[in-house]
């Protein structure tokens, strides 16, 4: 990334109308981001330099009593920058000092929020084991947890379905029954319970809870007269249109979207926030997808973002100039850690970890950390858990991704339980990995990772990029804040993004295909910086970790054995520029797709052998594990 | 990437994570409310018991689909030229609501409603009838006694009672009563299946550090009313729910018994303060409710005991003035989970963990031994 000018981040029109000083005369600019464990706060500096990074405070989230404010955890995060910093930015009574002046106060304030966590919904319908159903797919396929499905015929009288609603509190519900033109009595019925249980939104009094119908178009009118005033309410196609065909695609972006503009950033003390803030509030997903979408931009490649939090993973993707993103709202390392346990299996988080540990032991400590959200991992035990419970929520999200990232691709009649024939449409993702040639990570977990080489194991473990790859990583968690920052200083944004966010891990080589353990894989040949050439021949199941710096590169020879690919084909030789990193340059011969020894004693050995030959852990610790 | 120097100023520092609520005697405020609006029995200054109704509405009973084209094999259209009975119409179980006699009264063919109610609708559209049971009474009891400080009308009331109230970390089931049973001797003890007796029946029982799965489905099998135990294992409460739980929003499981957790999953010992509150008010009627939301707008299960024995306190949470050298806290993630000390230290500079991990500590005074934790991981305890 070698110049400015090839940003794409611009300014937004009117957005600095209510600067309290000239942009030139600014010095200390504040970001945050107010996550839904952790809030981070990020303190920027007008240097000889530019505008640079300065300091990070961080504290936990305050959305539990007795302060069910998210302010008060903006106040703790600023009043670390001040521990640290020794500037003065909180007034006595807790208010950001404006403009900065003699050592007290900054010049502008700015945040990004996803505060309100997962999403948790309802959806209800006619008949449960028809437009139910369907509602239920398209809810879990937009990345929610379902919380209950309300139906006519579920058996349960109507008070008491009311009451469910009242007491779940979800954040968004989606209606649907009825074909087009079919059944109306019912659905206004079903429509009816929901206007009559009036819920009650839990992120506060002044937000009108989203609601999604996609059922009989025939009654748009009606649903409008009945749910308008109650609820923010958004009509999409019928998802099944006819008794035969499902479509839960408008729906499912619909959930997808609703979500991230009107739930996620919304908290105990959002209208507090705002009053602070002098941009609008920014969802912390849109923050993230910005920078996915500059390094795109800047390195004119196909690329893989992430953003690992609390309750939700995003996952980004710029492919062939196309800008999709994904938001599992169910995956997370946090709120939503038994989730993830519960969506992966125990078995496959086990699978990572190359110590014993009993699977009960597992599920208690996944669960108090579910519990005890703001927590961090004191031990390498406990580090290691967190980990592989990463690597599962990322190849979870993926796959989500991966669903929303899609073409058409054709029509299939499938039967389901029950004898009941629909149609689906076909889709399929149009990600293809030996064409992704970066791949970018951001988030708590990633970016606070003690040892860079740990997220960019996590990285390839997660995503398992195939030929060659570049890994970058958000140095302390800032892509965010950046992204929202560049909507009102964009050259101050990106001075920043460029020197101290963005971190390059290194270069990742990974063959596709797979072979037998110790079979060759590939011969490489690197001519190194100081014109040292490093000749190799690589087998299957080998990691190995050359250090190459992170401005400098190298030239390679790729010759694949006839039954792997990098990228040429089968058995194709590349020749290609491998560029470093922090960690380098990691030749990954383990096969796609990575496959992890089942016997637990043969897994545990291979795990270490891998772990031990990219230093992914303080050696010397994980042989006394 | 560039390193950027810093500064440092030492100044006292503040923290974070707010203890769960216990409270020897407080007043807690509770707001009953009805589904939908109804009528409230009870007036502004009445007193209430755990059981009294104190409002009640009446909700539309159940809609029952019959599907009257298909009875009577004619199309939807026509089905109103059949029916013999109308929109708003009563009709009893087993009454003929519909005949179709095609072929001069060769063919018979009848509807008989299945059930008793008033005629809903009938639809060209579909050809279902749809009959609406008789509206059902519900009510809305006290769940704990007190007075009345509010009427809401036509929805419900505010009650305040006066007692020791505890928060626990998560729970399971909903809103229940009994006399509290302590029946080990120490936080520690284990609650298994042989210290549940048929006695039990109706009470709320308190164990010590875990719950076995056997004693959940004795306790379930005698309809003891609830239990509430230091710790669980993970492992029990998917075998005891025949469900594995995503994420901690609870309180609406199909189950007849209350539980509730102090401490976290696995075995844990109950903190030393719930344990003895629990202990002074043992044989005392108690109101819980293990209902649990762990996401933003937070709800924790709670247990209230009504009693005036010893003086009020203020609600407040003492956490308000933030963790200072001195403050009584728990640790709340291994490798001491659980243990119990005082702040001894809170230094400014960033301790790297075992872990590796680069964060602001605390220092903690554990029965004579200083040990090292991150900030995050205490929480502070009323004393």
């Amino acid at each position: 990334m070698e110049s400015k000018k090839e940003t794409t981040w611009k300014r937004e029109e009117g957005v600095v109308s209510h600067l309290t000083k000239l942009e030139e005369e600014m010095k200390y600019i504040l970001v945050t981001d107010v996550g839904s464990t952790t809030t981070k706060a990020r303190l920027f500096k007008k240097t000889n330099d530019g505008w640079r990074y300065i300091l990070s405070g961080e504290a936990p989230t305050t959305v539990e009593a007795p302060f069910e404010n998210v302010i008060m955890g903006v106040r703790n995060a600023i009043r670390e920058i001040e521990d640290l910093t020794g500037l003065e930015i909180l007034s006595k009574d807790g208010m950001i000092i404006k403009p900065y002046s003699k050592g007290h106060g900054i010049d502008f304030y700015c945040t990004t929020s996803s505060a309100g966590g997962g999403l948790q919904m309802m959806v209800a319908g006619v008949i449960k084991t028809m437009t139910v159903e369907s509602a239920n797919r398209a809810a879990l396929g937009a990345g929610s947890i379902v919380m209950d499905a309300i139906a006519i015929d579920d058996g349960r009288p109507d008070y008491q379905k009311i009451e469910r609603v009242r007491t779940l509190r979800p954040d968004m519900i989606l209606l649907a029954g009825g074909t087009d033109g079919g059944a109306s009595t019912l659905v206004m019925q079903i429509a009816e319970i929901i206007a009559a249980s009036d819920p009650k939104a839990r992120l506060g009094v002044d937000y009108k809870l989203p609601l999604v119908y996609a059922g009989n178009k025939r009654i748009h009118p009606a649903i409008n007269k009945l749910m308008g005033g109650k609820f923010a309410l958004t009509i999409v196609d019928n998802l099944r249109p006819t008794l035969e065909i499902e479509d839960t695609e408008p729906a499912r972006r619909a959930i997808h979207e609703l979500f991230m503009e009107h739930v996620m950033s919304h908290a105990p003390g959002y209208p507090s926030l705002m009053k602070w803030t002098d941009l609008d509030i920014m969802p912390t997903p849109a923050g993230e997808g910005m920078a996915v979408q500059l390094i795109a931009s800047v390195e004119k490649k196909n690329v893989i973002g992430v953003g690992l939090g609390g309750a939700t993973t995003n996952v980004y993707s710029v492919f062939d100039g196309r800008f999709v993103r994904s938001v599992s709202a169910n995956l997370g390392m946090s709120y939503s850690i038994c989730n993830v346990m519960k969506e992966a299996t125990i078995d496959n988080i086990l699978r990572w970890l190359p110590f014993k540990m009993e699977k009960s032991a597992l599920i208690d400590s996944l669960r108090n950390k579910m519990i005890r959200p703001t927590t961090i991992p004191q031990t390498l035990k406990s580090l290691m858990v967190e980990h592989a419970v990463a690597r599962e929520a990322i190849r979870l999200g993926f796959r989500h991704h991966k669903t929303i990232a899609t073409r058409l691709k054709g029509i299939k009649m499938a039967e389901r339980m029950g004898g009941d024939i629909f149609e689906q449409t076909m889709k399929e993702t149009y990600i293809d990995m030996t064409k992704i040639s970066i791949i970018a990570g951001t988030g708590g977990l990633l970016s606070h990772a003690p040892l860079r080489v740990q997220s960019l194991m996590i990285l390839t473990d997660a995503f398992q990029p195939e030929g060659i790859t570049k890994l970058y990583q958000d140095s302390v968690f800032m892509m965010p804040h950046l992204g929202v920052l560049s909507t009102a200083f964009p050259e101050a944004a990106w001075n920043i993004f460029e020197k101290d966010c963005l971190v390059r891990l290194g270069t990742v080589i990974a063959p596709s295909g797979t072979a037998k353990l110790g079979d060759p894989v590939i011969n490489i040949k690197l001519e190194m910086p100081d014109e040292k050439i490093l000749e190799k021949e690589v087998n299957f199941n080998e990691l190995i970790r050359i250090p190459l710096e992170e401005d400098k590169k190298a030239k390679a020879v790729l010759e694949p054995k006839s039954n792997f690919d990098i990228g040429g084909g089968l058995g194709k030789k590349i020749e290609s520029i491998i560029y470093g990193g922090v960690v380098g340059i990691v030749i990954d011969a383990r096969g796609r797709p990575l496959i992890i020894p089942k016997e637990d004693e043969e897994r545990r050995r291979t795990l270490l052998n891998w772990y031990n030959s990219v230093d992914f852990y303080p050696n010397d610790k994980l042989k006394v594990l | 990437m560039t390193e950027t120097k810093i500064e440092t100023s030492v100044k006292e520092a503040h923290a974070y994570t707010p203890g769960l609520k216990v409270k020897k005697r407080v007043k807690t405020l509770k707001t009953r409310l009805l589904p939908i609006p109804g009528e409230v029995f009870v007036k502004t200054g009445d007193t209430v018991d755990y059981e009294t109704i104190i409002a009640r509405a009446s909700v539309p009973g159940t809609p029952t689909i019959i599907k009257a084209c298909q009875l009577l094999n004619v199309n939807a259209e026509d089905l109103p030229a059949f029916m013999l009975k109308k929109v708003g119409e009563k009709v009893e179980k087993g009454e003929i609501i519909a005949k179709y006699s095609p072929f001069w009264g060769l063919i018979n063919r009848t509807v008989t409603c299945p059930v008793t109610g008033v005629i809903e609708s009938i639809s060209d559209d579909t050809g279902q009838v749809i009959v609406r049971e008789p509206p059902i009474p519900v009510d809305k009891k006290a769940y704990i006694p007190g007075k009345i400080t509010e009427v809401i009308p036509q929805l419900g009331v505010v009650i305040e009672t006066d007692g020791a109230y505890i928060q626990g970390i998560f729970g399971l089931g909903g809103e229940k009563h009994g006399k509290l049973s302590l029946v080990v001797n120490s936080p520690d003890d284990i609650l298994t299946e042989k210290e549940i007796l048929q006695e039990h029946k109706g009470k709320i029982i308190v164990g010590g550090s875990m719950v076995s799965l056997n004693a959940l489905k004795k306790a379930l099998e005698l309809g003891v009313n609830g239990i509430i135990v230091g710790g669980i294992n993970g492992i029990t409460i998917n075998e005891f729910l025949g469900y594995e739980i995503g994420v901690a929003i609870t309180g609406q499981e199909d189950i007849n018994l209350t539980i509730i957790i102090t401490e976290g999953f696995g075995k844990m010992a109950m903190s030393r303060s719930d344990f003895d509150i629990l202990k002074e008010f043992d044989g005392y009627d108690a109101a819980i409710n293990g209902t649990t939301q762990i996401r933003a707008g937070v709800i924790r299960p709670e247990i209230i005991i009504p009693h005036k024995k010893f003086s009020l306190e203020s609600g407040k949470y003492i956490f308000e003035g933030g963790m200072r050298v001195g403050t009584l806290v728990r640790i709340i993630r291994e490798p001491y989970f659980g243990k119990i000390g005082i702040v001894s230290n809170l230094p400014v500079q960033l301790y790297t963990v075992e872990s590796g991990s680069s964060v602001r500590v605390v220092e903690v005074n554990v029965e004579g031994e200083n040990i090292i934790v991150p900030r995050a991981n205490v929480e502070i305890i009323e004393e």
